[in-house]
């Protein structure tokens, strides 16, 4: 090989290198979400207290979908009080807070709600079809819904105050 | 490209084509329930198939997929479901579309591009061995069993 | 009190590893032998204060030392001893610990065996292991502390990951380790050789026997981490495609290949750019596999992550892969001999061909582990790359592979004459070709399956062919059968060593194929009473009994497995609570046979006992993995033995 050809061997190695260097701004686990801007996926479930709860009848308000489990520490733990509170703020302006309980057993659903107190909705997925139809991987998710039906966002983690009010305030600005 | 590194590339990219069963779904058996499983990825579990892991969400996937393939869905069309919810992402084998086809091909290009070396190397080094021939040394049959012979004991050498 | 001094050695540890490798490398330049004798103390140095630390730190478990973050976060009151000592090299620090060590150790035998027989190459392979160690022990230093103080001291510790408590954690990090390390000395070796210009053969001759003792451990390591996934994981797997599986999988390609391509430069003195451009991918693969396992740069079940520890080994594995390959077009016009060949059919042509493969399929599993990230990078899109994909992709590979293992050993040196050809695969055609046909009459329908049974069974016969006909060369010299064959393992271990380790990889084939085309699985609630039929097996229900067990609380069933004409037997899945898991673990349960495996799996269960969801497979096969990788140690044995003179 010609003098100055042979260093391409040594130079080959940089564009891998490169790309495992990207890899460090990249986070593994977080996964963007084909649902953003699409209808919402109708559910019926049993709830734990109170009527079924049907995501249809709800059209025209503004939802918030949060997926918990009672397994699930510290995140569900941290945002059942956030969601409880921001509920108890936002519900005369017509947003309404559903929690669905996954992969869960009744009893301990039930007391996970009696300890935080929870007055929204909740229901257990038994099957977990509709955790599937959220796209949901792992506890807690929070979905946003519009008046329209549809989801316009997805906040994985636990749901801070800020980030409960600015996309609510979104929703309801549109309507 | 020579003519058997073709046929080895076909042979390599038919060997490499996908095998989804397109079994009718009236009755939906373990056989095509564990295949369709084996191509989603459990959401909980890191690169295990919903086939194989034995977590409960891939336990609960499972039951949509039996669900699903009873009502008469073909397993592409429950693959599709997945990929609508989840992305791309779910799918433990990228579709081969766009710039996926890179990975799916990259296997190939990888074994024709060392081939083509194998064979531009060969020639080359047996187009030298040529120019330096000597005359062979005439062997009577005798001599030729006593070296065969010895070689068979030598086995290694 | 621990915390300070075994920081204190691991830092002085590190100052002289980095003093011994400046003053080895010193001493190759100029050379002076003080410098070398110094560098070789230092050397000494840094093995007694790793090994010293080392113990230091197995100590602090023993005695349950929690002032150690490290202690307290592996290990808790209740852990059994001999999890305590596993529970070391359990988790990041300690793994790094592990490895120093094992570095430290081949370093000192490095020492002893080379310092007088390769005095050229010797003080630069010296400067490139402690400089390597020097690395790992300043991970150990900055971003991974094994020895760092925890204030408060907690009055428990949080625990082993139950998974860890296996003794597949006592022997896979070992076993993997030592192959991973063990190929750091013909790296070193083949620096030397460029950084010397000394590139003539006499570095291959020399790091044979540790190329072969690396590459036996990397083997072990992968075989004892399918038999830990296949028995703890509870998926009834023995390999996932993980990306950290990849990273190990990788190494043992190119070192498989570069095992084989150097002894085509012994023998006809080709190849030796080759040689080297391999061994240098061989170690940079391994760097990258503790890159990958370290870094979180691509998920993984087996990564065990922290702060920014990934930055440094991507630092060192840049400027190893950047150093070397320079050096390596530095010495370009030294290496780049144009080689021979007589023939394209020859066993020179037979191992260009392996090494052509084995190095595709390297590129193809790196490739296919990286490319959700370049997809990431290029589409923004994410993409997983798992099982389907590589079985798929790798399935051709590995079939040329099995083929070329059989005539490979066989095939003449140079040219092949019809005569030889005949000769040595004739039998061994006509045999793997009735073979497929009495596949096909008992029943296997996959093609692939056939196809891989009439490959083993093809090379299997070549193998024994040679052997029967040497056997029988040697008897009618007047040897007795048993002296014969004995006599000939003897005189040409080598030989029969690499015999041996394909027979063990051709058994390893026959279980992957049949595990993967008969096994079954199937998953369902059962009430108490209830029986479940897979396979011809019937799995009955019997109920449930709950305990306290030690460190963890255990919720263990009871199947009652019969298949009509055999015993029956009793297997219990459980559910193992441990009080720092978020969820339960599974226990599996399950009987090991030649043919079929039964693992049953505990799901979901009713409190009261009367009823569970129970995940069952038939795995076929499966247990010829495992004898595959003791045939496999074996051969190695042999092949490592000293070479007895041969008589005049």
């Amino acid at each position: 090989m010609r003098r100055p050809l042979r260093w391409l061997i040594p130079a080959a190695a940089l564009p891998v290198l490169g790309l495992l260097a990207y890899g460090f701004r990249v986070n593994p686990h977080d996964i963007p979400t084909p649902l953003i801007d699409r209808p919402a996926a109708l559910f019926a479930l049993a709830s734990y207290d109170g009527p079924p709860m049907n995501l249809e009848a709800h059209r025209g308000h503004v939802v918030v979908l949060n997926f918990w489990a009672s397994w699930c520490h510290p995140a569900c733990y941290e945002e059942a009080p956030v969601l409880e509170r921001n509920w108890q703020a936002y519900r005369d302006r017509g947003v309404v807070v559903l929690g669905v309980d996954i992969q869960d057993k009744p009893e301990a659903g039930r007391q996970f709600i009696n300890t935080f107190g929870l007055t929204f909705p909740n229901a257990l997925d038994p099957v977990g079809k509709v955790s599937v139809d959220y796209g949901v991987y792992g506890v807690p998710e929070t979905f946003f819904i519009d008046g329209k039906g549809r989801v316009r966002a997805k906040h994985v983690g636990a749901v801070t105050d800020a980030a409960f009010r600015r996309e609510v305030e979104q929703l309801l600005a549109e309507r | 490209m020579t003519r058997p590194a073709r046929v080895l590339i076909l042979v390599v990219l038919v060997l490499a084509a996908p095998a989804l069963a397109q079994l009718p779904a009236t009755n939906v058996d373990d056989t095509q329930l564990y295949e369709v499983a084996s191509y989603l990825r459990c959401v909980v579990c890191q690169n295990l198939s919903v086939a194989d892991s034995p977590s409960e969400m891939a336990l609960q996937m499972r039951g949509i997929v039996r669900e699903h393939l009873a009502a008469g869905e073909s397993p592409e069309q429950v693959i599709q479901y997945f990929v609508d919810k989840y992305g791309e992402w779910i799918l433990l084998s990228p579709r081969r579309h766009g710039f996926n086809w890179l990975v799916w091909l990259a296997p190939a290009a990888a074994v024709a591009v060392g081939l083509t070396i194998f064979v531009v190397v060969v020639r080359r080094w047996t187009r030298r061995r040529a120019h330096a021939t000597a005359t062979p040394v005439p062997i009577d049959p005798a001599m030729r069993e006593r070296i065969r012979r010895e070689m068979d004991m030598e086995s290694d050498r | 009190m621990i915390p300070e001094l075994g920081y204190g050695a691991l830092i002085v540890g590190m100052l002289l590893a980095v003093y011994g490798a400046i003053a080895a490398a010193a001493s190759a330049r100029t050379g002076r032998v003080a410098l070398l004798e110094s560098a070789q103390h230092a050397a000494l140095g840094v093995f007694g204060i790793v090994t010293a630390a080392l113990l230091l730190l197995v100590y602090a478990f023993l005695t349950f030392d929690f002032s150690l973050r490290y202690v307290a976060s592996n290990t808790t009151l209740t852990t059994p001893f001999y999890y305590r000592i596993t529970a070391v090299w359990g988790a990041l620090e300690g793994s790094i610990i592990l490895w120093s060590w094992m570095l430290a150790l081949y370093t000192l035998i490095v020492i002893l065996r080379h310092r007088h027989n390769a005095r050229d190459l010797y003080p630069w392979v010296l400067a490139v292991m402690l400089g390597v160690l020097a690395f790992f022990l300043l991970v150990m230093t900055v971003p991974a502390p094994p020895f760092e103080r925890l204030t408060p001291i907690p009055a428990d510790g949080r625990g082993l990951n139950p998974l860890l408590q296996d003794s597949g954690m006592i022997t896979h990090p070992i076993a993997l380790y030592l192959g991973f390390t063990g190929f750091t000395v013909p790296f070193a070796f083949a620096i030397a050789a460029l950084a010397t210009g000394h590139v003539s053969d006499r570095w291959i001759t020399m790091t044979r026997r540790w190329t072969i003792i690396a590459w036996y451990f990397l083997s072990l390591g992968l075989l004892i981490g399918g038999w830990w996934s296949y028995h703890v994981l509870g998926w009834g797997g023995y390999w996932a495609w993980d990306p950290v599986e990849n990273a190990a999988f990788m190494p043992w390609l190119t070192g498989t290949a570069f095992l084989h391509s150097v002894m085509v430069q012994e023998r006809r003195r080709m190849l030796k750019l080759w040689n080297i451009g391999l061994v240098i991918m061989t170690f940079s693969l391994t760097l990258f596999g503790t890159f990958l396992t370290r870094s979180g740069v691509i998920a993984s079940v087996h990564a065990f992550t922290q702060g920014s520890i990934g930055a440094f080994f991507f630092t060192f594995l840049s400027l190893v892969v950047l150093c070397s390959l320079g050096l390596l077009a530095w010495r370009w016009d030294a290496l780049a001999a144009e080689g021979e060949l007589d023939s394209v059919v020859s066993r020179e042509s037979a191992f260009l061909l392996n090494n052509v493969m084995l190095v595709a399929a390297a590129f193809t599993v790196f490739f296919g582990t990286v490319f959700p990230l370049l997809s990431e990078a290029v589409r923004g899109t994410k993409v997983s790359v798992g099982a389907p994909f590589f079985n798929q992709v790798n399935v051709p590979l590995f079939l040329g592979l099995i083929f070329l293992m059989g005539v490979g050993p066989l095939i003449a040196w140079r040219r092949a004459s019809l005569e030889n050809l005949r000769r040595n695969f004739l039998w061994p055609v006509v045999i793997g070709s009735v073979a497929a046909a009495v596949f096909f009459a008992l029943g296997v329908r996959s093609a692939l399956a056939a196809l891989t049974l009439s490959l083993t069974v093809f090379v299997a016969s070549t193998i024994a062919l040679d052997y029967i006909r040497a056997t029988r060369a040697r008897r009618r010299m007047g040897e007795g059968l048993l002296p014969a064959m004995g006599g000939l393992l003897g005189r040409h271990n080598r030989r029969y060593g690499g015999f041996a380790i394909h027979l063990g990889i051709l058994v390893v084939a026959v279980g992957i194929t049949g595990s993967h085309a008969w096994s079954v699985q199937r998953e369902m609630t059962v009430k108490r009473g209830e029986s479940v039929e897979l396979a011809g097996y019937t799995f009955r229900f019997d109920g449930l009994a709950a305990r306290e067990n030690g460190n963890h609380f255990l919720v263990e069933s009871s199947f009652n497995v019969s298949n009509g004409h055999a015993t029956s037997r009793t297997l219990h899945p459980a559910k193992k609570f441990y009080p720092n898991e978020q969820s339960p673990i599974a226990h599996v349960d399950y009987h090991l046979g030649l043919i079929d495996d039964l693992y049953v799996v505990l799901g979901d269960f009713a409190r009261d006992g009367t009823q569970a969801t129970v995940k069952i497979q038939v795995n076929r096969m499966v247990s010829w993995i495992w004898i595959g990788g003791l045939v496999l140690t074996l051969g190695a044995a042999l092949a490592i033995l000293p070479e007895r003179k041969k008589p005049a």
